[in-house]
C-alpha cells in the first residue's frame, strides 16, 4: 500500500467510524462523542471542541491507520477479517484501558473521586464507556470492527 | 394528594425549555430537553407524576418575587425560628460564558439568613411522563445519576445526598443562619455531559444569569402605564420562544384545564402561526425587534414544504405536531384525557394569513425592507387568501365541529389584503398584483358588511348570516377594518359586553356552547381595554379596565389561559403567551392614546424600499 491508499483508505475508515458513532449517537444510543471529547482538550468552547475534534479525530485515524498497516505487513497481508479483528481488539483497548483513564488525561474531565469543580466538569466514561449509556461498548466495538475491516480489505487490494 | 392551583406556579426557563415552581418550593412541571417533550416532573397533572421540592419541612409562610428585571426566582419562607431564602434559577448560555455548560440545569440556591431550618428536599423525577425506564446510580462525587436510554439527569449537591432504596431523594438538611445548600440538576442528551460545578461556580452563574435577563429586559423600551406589569409580561414572554429556531410556544403546559373535572385540556407547548406573530408583535411593539425577526426567519423555514399554505401550529423545529393522543395519567384535579400533541395541526384556519402577513408589515415598519425570499413568501400568502377567503374553515378557537364561515377568519383575510397592498404601495413587493388584491378586499368587506352584521342583534356575529356575539371581534378596529368609533363598531362593543360580560373587567369568548362551562378568555378582557384605549371609550376607561383585569393574574404578575369569574382562580394552560399579548398591547396602545402618538401606522405608512436601498448605499 503507497503513502496515497494509505492516506486515502485511512482517511475513508476514519470518516466511516466517525458517521457510525455520531449517528448512533443522533439515535440515542450512545452520548459517546469522541470529536467533543478531543475538542475539549483543547477548548472549552463547545462549538469549537467539536470542529476540533473532528480534526484531531481524523489525524488520530491517519495515525492509528499506520499501526494497522504496520501489523497487516508483520503478520504477512491484510484482509477484511484479519482488518476486523485488529478493530476488535483496538476497540476492547479502547473500553478497557483508554476511556477510564482518560479523567487523568483530560484537562476538562471531572474524576469519579473529587468530582466537578470549575475547569473539570466534562462527565467522564467509566469503565467501558458505560456512563456515556448502556449501548455504548457496542457501538465502540462495530465501529472500530468496520473501521479495521475497511483498512484490511484495501490493503489486501492495495 | 390535591394539585395546587394553577396560578400557584412561577416559570423558570432557559429559552429552550420551562419549569413551574409553586409557592411552596416544589418545581412540578418540566419537560427537557424542550418545551414539548416529555415531561421529567408531572405532579401538576398526576400525583405520581414526579417533582423536586426544597422548602422548609413543616410548612413556613411565604412570599414570592422575581428579582426584578429577571425571570430569576426569590421565595423566601419566614417564621419565628428563622428565615430561608430558595433561589431558582435556568442559567443562561450567553457571550459572557466562555466554558463549559450543561445542556440544561435548574440550579436551586437555599440560603438560610436567620435562625435555623430544617430544609426538605424531595426529588422525584419520573422521565418520560412516568413511563421511563429510568435507573438511578449514587455515583458519589460525580452526583445521583438517573439514566433513561440515551438521557442522563443528573442531581447534585453540596451536602450529601442519600439515594432512596426506591430511587430519588426524600431527606432532611439543617441549616443555620448564613450557611446555604445548593442543588443542581442537569440533563444531558447528546454528548458526555457537563457537570455543573457548585459552590461560587453557581453563584457565578446565578448572577451571570441575572446580568443576561437584565441585560435583555434594559432593552424594553415601553414608557408608560402599568411599565413594570408590561415588563413582567415581556420577560415571560421571551421565555416562551425558542431561542435556537426563533419559534414562540403557545404555553408551556400541555392539559390543564379550561374546567376542572372536565375534558378541556389540550396541548400548547407548539407554535400557533396566531399566537407567535401576536407575540413577535408585541415584542417588537415593546423595543425587542430581534425576536421578531428571529419569528420571521423561522416562518420562513418552517413554512417551506407547504407553502403559500400556512399550517395551524408546528413544533419548534418547524415541523408538523405528533397527533394527539391520552396519557395515563391523573389529570389535573382528575381532569382526563391528559392529552400530548394536538388535533388542531389537520384543521384549516383561514386567520393566520392576516396575522402573519400584519407581522411582518411591522417588522418592515422597523427595518424599513424585507428581503427577496420573505417578500416572495408574502406574496404567496395574498394569492392564496385570493383563492381560499371564500371557503369555511375551523376558526380562531378552534371548535372540534364542521366548518363554518366565521366573521373574524374573513376579517383576517381583509387584513392579509390590506397589509399586502400597504407593503405593495410602499415597494416591497414587486411580484404583487395590487388590481387583484384591491378586488379581493372589497369583496371580503362586502361579505362582512352584508352577512357578517346582524340587524336584529346590532352586532358583527361570531359567524356570517349566524346569531352568534363573538368576543374576537373587538379586534376590528385594531385591524384597521372600521374606526373603533364607528356606529357599527360600538354597536358591537356593547353587545359584546352585555352578552359575554363575565365581571372583573372579564369577557367570555363567545357562548356558542354553554355546556362547556369554561372561564373568561384571558385575552378577551384586554381586547376590550384595548378598543377603548383606541377610541371606543376614554383612557381613563382604559385604564380602568386594565387595572381591573390585572388584579386577575397570580402574586408574580403571571396569567393563564382563562380565569374562573367567580373565584378569579386561573384556568387552562399557563403561562399563556395569548393573555399576556393581550395585556402588552392594550397597555400600548393607552400609551399612544395617552401620548398622542399616531396608532397602528404600520396599516398605513411604512418606509419605502427604494429610500430604504438609498440610505443603506449610503452606508446609513
Amino acid at each position: 500500500m503507497s503513502l496515497g491508499e494509505w492516506a486515502l483508505w485511512g482517511f475513508v475508515a476514519t470518516v466511516v467510524l466517525t458517521t457510525i458513532l455520531a449517528a448512533s449517537q443522533g439515535l440515542g444510543l450512545t452520548r459517546m462523542s469522541i470529536p467533543l471529547l478531543l475538542g475539549t482538550v483543547f477548548t472549552g468552547q463547545r462549538d469549537r471542541a467539536k470542529l476540533i475534534g473532528v480534526a484531531a479525530h481524523l489525524v488520530n485515524g491517519w495515525v492509528f491507520a499506520l499501526l494497522y498497516l504496520a501489523l497487516f505487513r508483520a503478520w504477512g497481508g491484510g484482509g477484511l477479517l484479519r482488518g476486523a479483528a485488529i478493530g476488535a481488539a483496538h476497540a476492547l483497548f479502547v473500553l478497557t484501558v483508554a476511556l477510564p483513564v482518560y479523567p487523568g488525561l483530560h484537562p476538562r474531565m471531572a474524576s469519579e473521586h473529587h468530582g466537578p469543580d470549575v475547569r473539570h466538569q466534562l462527565e467522564p466514561p467509566g469503565f467501558l464507556g458505560l456512563h456515556y449509556g448502556y449501548q455504548t461498548p457496542l457501538v465502540v466495538f462495530a465501529a472500530h470492527v468496520v473501521y479495521g475491516a475497511i483498512l484490511g480489505a484495501f490493503y489486501r487490494l492495495g | 394528594m390535591r394539585e395546587p392551583p394553577i396560578g400557584d406556579h412561577a416559570v423558570l426557563g432557559d429559552g429552550r425549555s420551562a419549569a413551574l415552581v409553586t409557592r411552596r418550593g416544589c418545581i412540578d412541571w418540566l419537560c427537557w430537553p424542550r418545551f414539548d417533550s416529555p415531561a421529567v416532573f408531572a405532579r401538576l397533572l398526576d400525583p405520581e407524576g414526579g417533582h423536586f421540592t426544597v422548602a422548609p419541612a413543616g410548612g413556613w409562610p411565604c412570599s414570592r418575587r422575581y428579582l426584578p428585571r429577571t425571570n430569576v426566582l426569590e421565595t423566601r419562607f419566614e417564621s419565628a425560628a428563622g428565615a430561608l431564602v430558595l433561589v431558582d434559577v435556568m442559567p443562561l448560555a450567553d457571550a459572557e460564558c466562555g466554558g463549559l455548560l450543561a445542556e440544561r440545569e435548574i440550579l436551586r440556591i437555599a440560603r438560610c439568613e436567620r435562625g435555623e431550618v430544617e430544609l426538605e428536599v424531595v426529588f422525584d423525577a419520573r422521565p418520560g411522563f412516568g413511563g421511563g425506564r429510568a435507573r438511578w446510580r449514587d455515583d458519589r462525587a460525580l452526583g445521583l445519576h438517573l439514566a433513561d436510554g440515551h438521557e442522563l439527569f443528573v442531581l447534585r449537591s453540596e451536602q450529601r445526598l442519600p439515594l432512596a432504596p426506591s430511587g430519588g431523594v426524600r431527606t432532611r438538611l439543617r441549616l443555620r443562619g448564613g450557611e446555604t445548600a445548593r442543588f443542581s440538576f442537569s440533563h444531558s442528551t447528546e454528548a458526555p455531559a457537563v457537570l455543573p460545578p457548585l459552590g461560587d461556580a453557581a453563584e457565578e452563574r446565578l448572577a451571570r444569569t441575572s446580568r443576561a435577563w437584565e441585560r435583555w429586559s434594559a432593552r424594553t423600551t415601553y414608557r408608560g402605564p402599568f411599565e413594570e406589569v408590561v415588563r413582567r409580561s415581556a420577560l415571560a414572554l421571551k421565555l416562551l420562544a425558542h431561542a435556537p429556531s426563533g419559534a414562540i410556544v403557545a404555553a408551556a403546559t400541555t392539559s390543564l384545564p379550561e374546567r376542572v373535572g372536565g375534558s378541556l385540556n389540550w396541548d400548547y407547548r407548539y407554535c400557533w402561526l396566531r399566537d407567535a406573530s401576536l407575540t413577535s408583535r408585541a415584542l417588537f411593539g415593546l423595543g425587542h425587534a430581534y425576536e421578531a425577526e428571529a419569528f420571521l426567519g423561522w416562518l420562513l423555514h418552517s413554512t417551506r414544504l407547504t407553502r403559500p399554505a400556512l399550517r395551524v401550529l408546528y413544533d419548534v423545529y418547524g415541523r408538523r405536531p405528533p397527533a394527539e393522543r391520552a396519557l395515563p395519567l391523573a389529570g389535573y384535579r382528575d381532569s382526563r384525557p391528559v392529552r400530548v400533541g394536538n388535533a388542531a395541526r389537520d384543521q384549516f384556519q383561514l386567520d393566520v394569513y392576516g396575522e402573519v402577513l400584519d407581522s411582518a408589515a411591522q417588522l418592515v415598519r422597523s427595518l424599513g425592507r424585507l428581503d427577496r425570499d420573505t417578500a416572495r413568501m408574502l406574496v404567496g400568502f395574498g394569492e392564496y387568501v385570493c383563492r381560499h377567503w371564500r371557503e369555511p374553515d375551523d376558526g380562531l378557537w378552534e371548535p372540534r365541529r364542521t366548518r363554518e364561515h366565521h366573521t373574524h377568519s374573513k376579517l383576517l383575510c381583509w387584513t392579509a389584503l390590506d397589509r399586502l397592498l400597504t407593503l405593495a404601495s410602499h415597494g416591497h413587493l414587486p411580484g404583487a398584483r395590487p388590481d387583484m388584491l384591491a378586488r379581493e378586499r372589497g369583496a371580503v368587506r362586502e361579505v362582512i358588511e352584508r352577512e357578517g352584521w346582524n340587524e336584529t342583534l346590532r352586532c358583527y356575529t361570531g359567524t356570517l348570516g349566524g346569531h352568534d356575539v363573538d368576543a374576537a371581534l373587538l379586534q376590528l378596529p385594531w385591524y384597521g377594518y372600521l374606526p373603533a368609533g364607528a356606529p357599527r363598531m360600538r354597536a358591537t362593543y356593547r353587545r359584546i359586553e352585555e352578552t359575554l360580560g363575565a365581571g372583573r373587567g372579564l369577557l367570555y369568548r363567545n357562548r356558542r356552547d354553554p355546556a362547556r362551562r369554561e372561564g373568561a378568555f384571558g385575552i378577551c378582557g384586554f381586547w376590550a381595554a384595548e378598543y377603548l384605549a383606541l377610541g371606543g371609550g376614554t383612557a381613563a376607561e382604559a385604564e380602568a379596565r386594565i387595572a381591573a383585569l390585572l388584579a386577575t393574574a397570580n402574586d408574580v404578575g403571571l396569567f393563564a389561559e382563562e380565569v374562573d369569574p367567580e373565584t378569579g382562580e386561573a384556568l387552562g394552560n399557563f403561562p399563556q403567551a395569548f393573555t399576556h399579548i393581550g395585556l402588552v398591547n392594550a397597555c400600548l396602545t393607552l400609551q399612544n392614546r395617552l401620548t398622542g402618538a399616531e396608532q397602528l401606522t404600520h396599516q398605513r405608512r411604512l418606509p419605502r424600499a427604494e429610500e430604504r436601498a438609498r440610505a443603506e448605499e449610503m452606508g446609513t
